[in-house]
């Protein structure tokens, strides 16, 4: 010890005391257990009391998915193979599995072609969601409708690549317009469109062999694939109309305004299911006598106009929230009503309310879970109805909620840590 | 833009053509495919099997008719109603005819304007209680809770059952019939109450069938049924006679495995031969094929193999003929004559 | 770029000014879009006519006065299945709004709880608050309900083991305290019974209850005038002891307890919380309370921590900073979406079917529209009722939003 001169003056410490590691107390894992689960008593008994709900929950769980059974073909199989353990009869899913993922009626052998649709969608999407991507990829976004469509509906290629045509010319009829007003590039698109889908009407029946998959009708479409179906046809239809329904409610027209005013209201004002009887007991009433849409398309769109009212209200919120000055900014500019909207006013709200539209977007997921109860075969309708009421499944509740849940669970908690991520990339201009 | 293409694409294909007023055999014979409604699932009378496939007596009827109509027995969308839906659907032509157990009664004939085109099981409305409660009339079910399928007759019926007997009860109001067993097996009701046929079809999926007992009364009167929309009557006539051949098959011992050769070599027996189309022109009259009931009877068999094979004592179902035997056998089927 | 350019003012009015001109632009717009409404409207309703001719249908009404012919589970008023349809409605509408107030408090309850112990310091019960928040957020209601009501089906004994049937058998189960009996057909507490002199007790309870909050204002401004701290507990003796005191003297109200010997099924007496309601209830609760820790959370997030510091810097205390401070600030953000969760918490009750509760969407909108056929009627009816509760809940949101919104000078 004589290089710390410790002792040549009796009180005056000329040189450091070697460091010393912290007290146990003040380090490791007992520090974070007293800072983080036993700071006070208050909190003590909290920890003590979140312990013993996990080991209730997990004392459940644990037998019940350790002890679970993959392969029976009933449920007293199962039963006879569990005994009275807590086990769980997993075999239903195992059995059940592509019932419950495209319904009962979807042909086996196309599987594939709903498969391949999901994975495209991810593909299409991708360009939208994350903006770090290529522009390019928007081409496949753009595809993606029309491929979509023949995948899963099946027929003659010809169909959807001649809806395609018209919206192109559509388009470029609107491009060659545009300039000289914005009604008329738009009426005009519209209507140069419809003219490529009347003539495509005398061409597609004569040729439905080309390029055809087997076709499929709506009501064979089921289980979750029923539920996604819904859930991204009616987002991607409803965020134009929200749009529009926005841009009226906000309108200095009076009447405009009136009539997007009380569109929105009476739709958020009734719940989601008193549509769902509109569109299966009562829309039939409305429609010319003798047609005949089928219930899928009856739904969807029911469902479109209830998640575009919402939507609607969503992006009135993120216009609200653009300072006047944009407003002005874009009319002293000299830009007429269209031009700002499009070009100044909508790109920043709706930046503003993407995650308010991400919010409608589960919602409205989650919400496609009604069409259960009008008789279609959803997911949960899948396990309401033919599954639960098989005489070789009745009784297996947990294992077929359970996966419900999980399915649903996996895709909303996915798109809201999205749209979480995504708050924080835009979260460019505030702090 | 592409939206509006999208909305109009699916409304290409959801534009199934199909006049709700009139001539609805037209528009079967041009769609290619009956649209039947059916019930969402209950065992032996409607219910898609583990391939997807429907099968069962009120689906056996379906096929009957589309093989008669279109030669084609699995030319038929099965469109799964509900309670609250059947009507409705086939008021607006989505469906061309309702094989969903539906009970004739006054009001649905002739309010709600349908057109019931025979009985194809005469049932009625009984209790299933657990045997361990030892309830041997359901007069002793004062103060029970009662499971109750809504939107059925048996729901109104069992309203006046108790009030005539003057006993008391609480319902339990279940949306389907797998719930009502989930409640019933669950002890969450005494007993559990539907038309005697689905009762027996219900406690053959359960665990211990023979620890349920159903109980002797029968409250009411429910002759189940085929129904089509009021005013189209050459369809209804296609509806009705698939339903008499089926019977008029069995009285006369036409089944599926000799009808091909009683149709092939006509025997002696005049009524057989109009029946099988060898002999007059019933079928054209109706507008159909000559070998129509020929199909029909093909496709599943007549009343008798259709009964044996989905609801018979023979399937875990284990109903027996009773009200349903022909009516040389001292039950109520009584085809009409085929003349 | 012709209608960029302003058109000289001066200018006279031309037909393709009602194109081109600012001035008529909206004007023509309007009439357009008024046009093809009513003409849409007008498609609708000839169909409507058409097809109820062709289908031989009658739109009216008068079916609501007939005898409904069914009974209902849990009525709150005076039914059986002679009353009339539109009874069978207002029980249905009943049962609507009381699962709906009652769903509102509890999922206020866990919601606020749930949503500050997430913000807690306790990493446990944070992430568990977390699991929670998230698992029903996204997952849909529809399959909580499911899953709830067939937990709630499937715990609780069946009330058959608590009976004596008469003395003859010896119950495997006993009433709690002998008045409470948990079991998979509800929870059974014991019946209040009033008795002669009732509106005595309930003077005093109303009494007590304005003498409770005179109280409270009177600390209240002596605080503020004289400076002097006046206990609070009084007030509560002024609320319970006028009651206590009626109760005693009159004896107006009784208890009736649930009885487990009269009859062979159920208890019979007390009072029956059925089972469908709590199925409901909690599903409905729980799911929305998730909702509503998650707008608690970012409502106290969004109270900067200066101002916490600035309060504490005051010298206040802690529990003076959250009730002064913090909440009044956080509750300004929290209490609009608070309120549009009501509103879904409301919405979602429609779904009470799939447990089997009679709310008015089963009664009206299902077994009423299943017996009489009358579903363009129903469902009009049907949406018209909860157009009016969302309408009167947005009235009130708008109310206070305009009194609490920031006061800008």
């Amino acid at each position: 010890m004589a290089d710390t001169h410790s002792q040549s003056v009796a009180y005056v410490r000329e040189s450091m005391v070697p460091q010393q590691p912290a007290p146990v107390s003040e380090t490791g894992a007992i520090k974070w257990l007293r800072t983080n689960l036993f700071s006070n008593w208050f909190y003590s008994i909290l920890t003590l009391a979140a312990i013993y709900v996990i080991y209730l929950l997990l004392s459940i769980l644990i037998p019940w998915i350790a002890g679970g059974v993959w392969l029976a073909s009933d449920i007293r199989e199962c039963r006879a193979i569990t005994g009275d353990g807590a086990g769980g009869c997993f075999a239903v899913l195992e059995d059940r599995i592509w019932q419950l993922l495209f319904g009962f009626s979807y042909p086996s052998e196309a599987y594939w072609r709903p498969t391949l649709a999901l994975v495209l969608l991810f593909v299409a999407a991708a360009p939208v969601l994350f903006a770090s991507l290529p522009r390019a990829l928007l081409i496949v976004t753009a595809l993606y409708p029309f491929t979509a469509y023949w995948l899963l509906w099946g027929g003659t290629i010809l169909v959807p690549t001649f809806a395609l045509v018209g919206v192109v010319a559509g388009y470029f009829a609107y491009r060659a317009l545009v300039d000289r007003s914005f009604a008329l590039g738009f009426f005009g698109g519209v209507i140069v469109a419809f003219v490529v889908w009347w003539l495509a009407g005398f061409v597609t029946p004569a040729l439905s062999d080309v390029l055809a998959l087997q076709a499929v009708q709506s009501r064979d479409m089921g289980g979750f694939m029923l539920n996604l179906i819904l859930g991204v046809v009616c987002v991607s239809l409803s965020l134009p109309i929200g749009i529009v329904l926005a841009l009226g409610r906000q309108s200095r027209l009076p009447i405009i305004k009136g009539i997007c005013v009380v569109f929105i209201e009476f739709v958020r004002g009734v719940p989601l299911i008193t549509l769902l009887f509109v569109a299966n007991v009562v829309l039939a009433y409305f429609l010319p006598p003798g047609t005949n849409f089928d219930l899928i398309l009856r739904v969807i769109i029911m469902i479109t106009m209830f998640a575009s009212a919402y939507i609607a209200e969503v992006i009135r919120g993120g216009l609200a929230a653009l300072p006047r000055g944009q407003f002005e900014g874009a009319e002293s500019l000299g830009l007429d009503y269209w031009q700002s909207m499009r070009l100044i006013i909508l790109p920043q709200a709706l930046k503003i309310s993407i995650p308010g539209i991400v919010n409608v977007a589960v919602g409205l997921f989650k919400d496609t879970t009604l069409v259960s109860i009008i008789s279609m075969f959803d997911l949960v309708g899948m396990i309401r109805g033919p599954i639960l009421a098989s005489t070789d499944w009745n009784g297996v509740y947990w294992e077929l909620y359970g996966f419900a849940a999980l399915l649903f669970f996996v895709v909303c908690y996915g798109i809201s840590q999205y749209s979480q991520w995504l708050e924080r990339q835009l979260a460019t201009d505030h702090r | 833009m592409t939206y509006k293409l999208i909305l109009g694409a699916l409304a290409a294909t959801g534009l199934t053509a199909g006049a709700a007023a009139a001539a609805t055999l037209d528009d079967v014979k041009e769609r290619g495919a009956l649209n039947c409604g059916v019930v969402t699932g209950l065992v032996g009378f409607g219910a898609p099997n583990a391939n997807g496939e429907w099968e069962g007596f009120d689906v056996a009827l379906c096929r009957a008719v589309a093989a008669a109509v279109l030669g084609d027995p699995t030319a038929v969308e099965f469109i799964p109603t509900t309670g609250k839906t059947r009507f409705t659907a086939l008021a607006s032509g989505e469906i061309d005819m309702l094989a969903r157990n539906t009970t004739w009664t006054f009001s649905r004939d002739v309010d709600l304007k349908f057109e019931f085109t025979g009985i194809n099981y005469y049932d009625g409305q009984g209790f299933m209680v657990p045997k361990s409660l030892g309830v041997t009339s359901a007069k002793d079910l004062d103060g029970a809770t009662v499971c109750i399928q809504t939107g059925t007759t048996t729901e109104l019926n069992l309203a006046d059952f108790f009030r005539k007997n003057n006993i008391s009860y609480e319902p339990v109001a279940v949306e389907t019939n797998a719930e009502g067993q989930q409640q019933y097996q669950a002890g969450a009701c005494d007993t559990y109450t539907t038309d005697a046929s689905g009762l027996a079809a219900t406690r053959a999926a359960f665990e211990n069938p023979a620890d349920h007992v159903i109980l002797p009364e029968i409250i009411s009167k429910e002759p189940l049924g085929p129904l089509v929309r009021h005013g189209d009557n050459e369809w209804g006539d296609v509806v009705r006679w698939t339903l008499n051949a089926l019977i008029a098959a069995e009285e006369m011992g036409v089944t599926s495995a000799n009808v091909q050769d009683m149709a092939a070599a006509p025997g002696d027996s005049p009524e057989i031969n109009r029946l099988l189309g060898t002999e007059g022109n019933l079928g054209e009259m109706m507008g159909l094929e000559a070998d129509w009931a020929v199909n029909a009877i093909a496709a599943n068999g007549n009343y008798g193999e259709i009964f044996e094979k989905n609801i018979g004592e023979n399937t875990p179902i284990g109903l027996a003929r009773g009200l349903n035997a022909q009516w040389t056998n001292g039950g109520l089927l009584y085809s009409p004559p085929f003349r | 770029m012709a209608s960029v350019t302003d058109p000289q003012t001066n200018q006279g009015f031309r037909i393709s000014s009602l194109i081109n001109d600012r001035r008529y632009r909206g004007l023509t717009f309007q009439f357009i879009a008024l046009i093809g409404i009513i003409f849409a409207m007008a498609y609708l309703g000839i169909n409507l006519v058409q097809n109820l001719a062709t289908a031989g249908l009658t739109f009216s009404y008068d079916f609501l006065g007939e005898q409904a012919g069914y009974d209902i589970n849990q009525t709150l008023i005076e039914y059986d299945s002679q009353s009339s349809h539109l009874r069978a409605a207002i029980v249905g509408v009943i049962n609507t709004l009381l699962v709906s107030v009652l769903g509102c408090i509890a999922a206020t309850l866990i919601g606020v709880t749930a949503g500050v112990l997430r913000l807690s310091k306790n990493w446990l019960v944070a992430k568990l608050m977390s699991i929670y928040v998230e698992a029903f957020r996204n997952v849909p209601v529809l399959i909580w309900i499911l899953i709830i009501g067939t937990v709630v089906t499937l715990s609780g004994a069946n009330p058959r083991d608590f009976l004596t049937r008469g003395g003859s058998v010896e119950p495997s189960s006993e009433l709690i305290l002998g008045a409470f009996a948990f079991t998979n057909r509800g929870f059974y507490a014991p019946a209040v019974e009033l008795g002669a002199g009732w509106p005595v007790v309930l003077i005093a309870l109303i009494a007590g209850i304005v003498g409770f909050f005179w109280w409270r204002a009177h600390v209240k401004k002596t605080l503020f005038d004289t400076g002097k701290l006046l206990p609070v507990w009084p007030s509560w003796l002024i609320l319970i002891v006028p009651v206590v005191l009626a109760q005693l003297v009159l004896g107006a109200l009784s208890l009736s307890m649930p009885d487990v010997a009269s009859n062979n099924f159920n208890i019979q007496g007390g009072t029956l919380i059925a089972k469908p309601f709590i199925a409901l209830w909690l599903a409905l609760s729980i799911y929305t309370g998730a909702f509503i820790a998650e707008n608690v959370r970012a409502g106290i997030l969004a109270v900067s921590t200066g101002q916490t510091e600035a309060a504490a810097a005051l010298g206040l205390r802690p529990r003076r900073v959250m009730n002064l401070v913090i909440l009044p600030q956080a509750l300004r953000i929290i209490i609009p979406p608070l309120i549009s969760q009501y509103l879904n918490l409301t919405k979602n009750s429609s779904l009470a079917i799939a447990v089997g509760y009679a709310d008015i969407t089963a009664t009206l909108g299902g077994i009423t529209l299943n017996q009489t056929g009358k579903a363009l009627e129903c469902v009009l009816l049907l949406m018209l009722f909860y157009l009016i509760i969302s309408l009167s809940i947005s009235a009130v949101m708008n109310v206070y939003n305009a009194s609490v919104a920031l006061k800008e000078r």
